[in-house]
């Protein structure tokens, strides 16, 4: 699946979204298959209640599942307005 | 005037003339027999002191804002009696005092149209993906989202 990155989780990372081969059954095994990669995707993913995640384009939560999703958003809450 | 609501939506990086995006809704709501109309106009701030702000940087997530912006806006036809609706917003490199947004609603009476447009401005705030990046002579940093622009969505939830 694609998995993209907006504001601060994109620079902590340093990309703006990967494909990503993944079993993940739920956003927050995807978010522990991740931090398990790389300090600096541990470290962007070390708070999750200062995160927000978007499936196919729409708000979701993290205990959410993955099957059939395409594409996954991590981002700070938003500052719209 | 429930059911002839357009919602137009506007995400783009170019400055826009508010007097001219009114010019043009207001013609719209006129025809569609409106007798209100209300707008709200979000304008970059400079920030006091030492901090003064040289650039305001808005990142998005395309595909996704238009969805979110659509969204809000037919959750507010559906609540409200309302003609034309407009959602504008802007990402990229803005200046301050350059306008950021525009929100418009237009109705048969104002109160309808008040309240749809404040109901679209607490849903933008917190629910459409934009983040703000503010760059002053000190650095560059992420506007935080505040508790309040949270707070401020559960009064459209109650009752």
């Amino acid at each position: 699946m694609d998995v993209l990155y907006f504001a601060w989780v994109r620079e902590r990372i340093g990309l703006p979204r990967e494909r990503v081969e993944t079993e993940a059954a739920t956003v927050a095994d995807l978010v522990a298959e991740l931090r398990a990669r790389e300090d600096r995707y541990d470290l962007a993913f070390s708070d999750l209640t200062a995160l927000r995640v978007a499936l196919d384009q729409e708000l979701a939560e993290f205990d959410a599942p993955l099957a059939g999703v395409r594409e996954v958003a991590f981002f700070p809450p938003m500052t719209g307005g | 005037m429930t059911g002839d609501t357009a919602v137009e939506i506007r995400v783009q990086p170019a400055p826009f003339d508010p007097g001219a995006v009114l010019s043009e809704f207001t013609a719209r709501a006129a025809h569609s027999g409106a007798g209100a109309m209300v707008t709200f106009t979000g304008l970059v701030r400079d920030l006091p002191g030492a901090d003064r702000l040289s650039c305001m940087e808005i990142e998005h997530y395309p595909g996704m804002t238009e969805k979110a912006l659509a969204a809000i806006g037919a959750e507010a036809a559906q609540r409200w009696s309302l003609g034309p609706v407009l959602i504008l917003h802007r990402f990229g490199a803005l200046r301050p005092e350059e306008p950021i947004m525009m929100v418009a609603t237009a109705s048969a009476h104002r109160q309808d149209a008040f309240e749809a447009a404040d109901f679209l401005m607490d849903y933008l705030k917190s629910r459409a993906p934009f983040w703000k990046k503010e760059k002053t002579s000190r650095g560059e940093d992420w506007v935080a989202a505040k508790d309040s622009d949270e707070a401020a969505l559960e009064r459209w939830t109650k009752g």
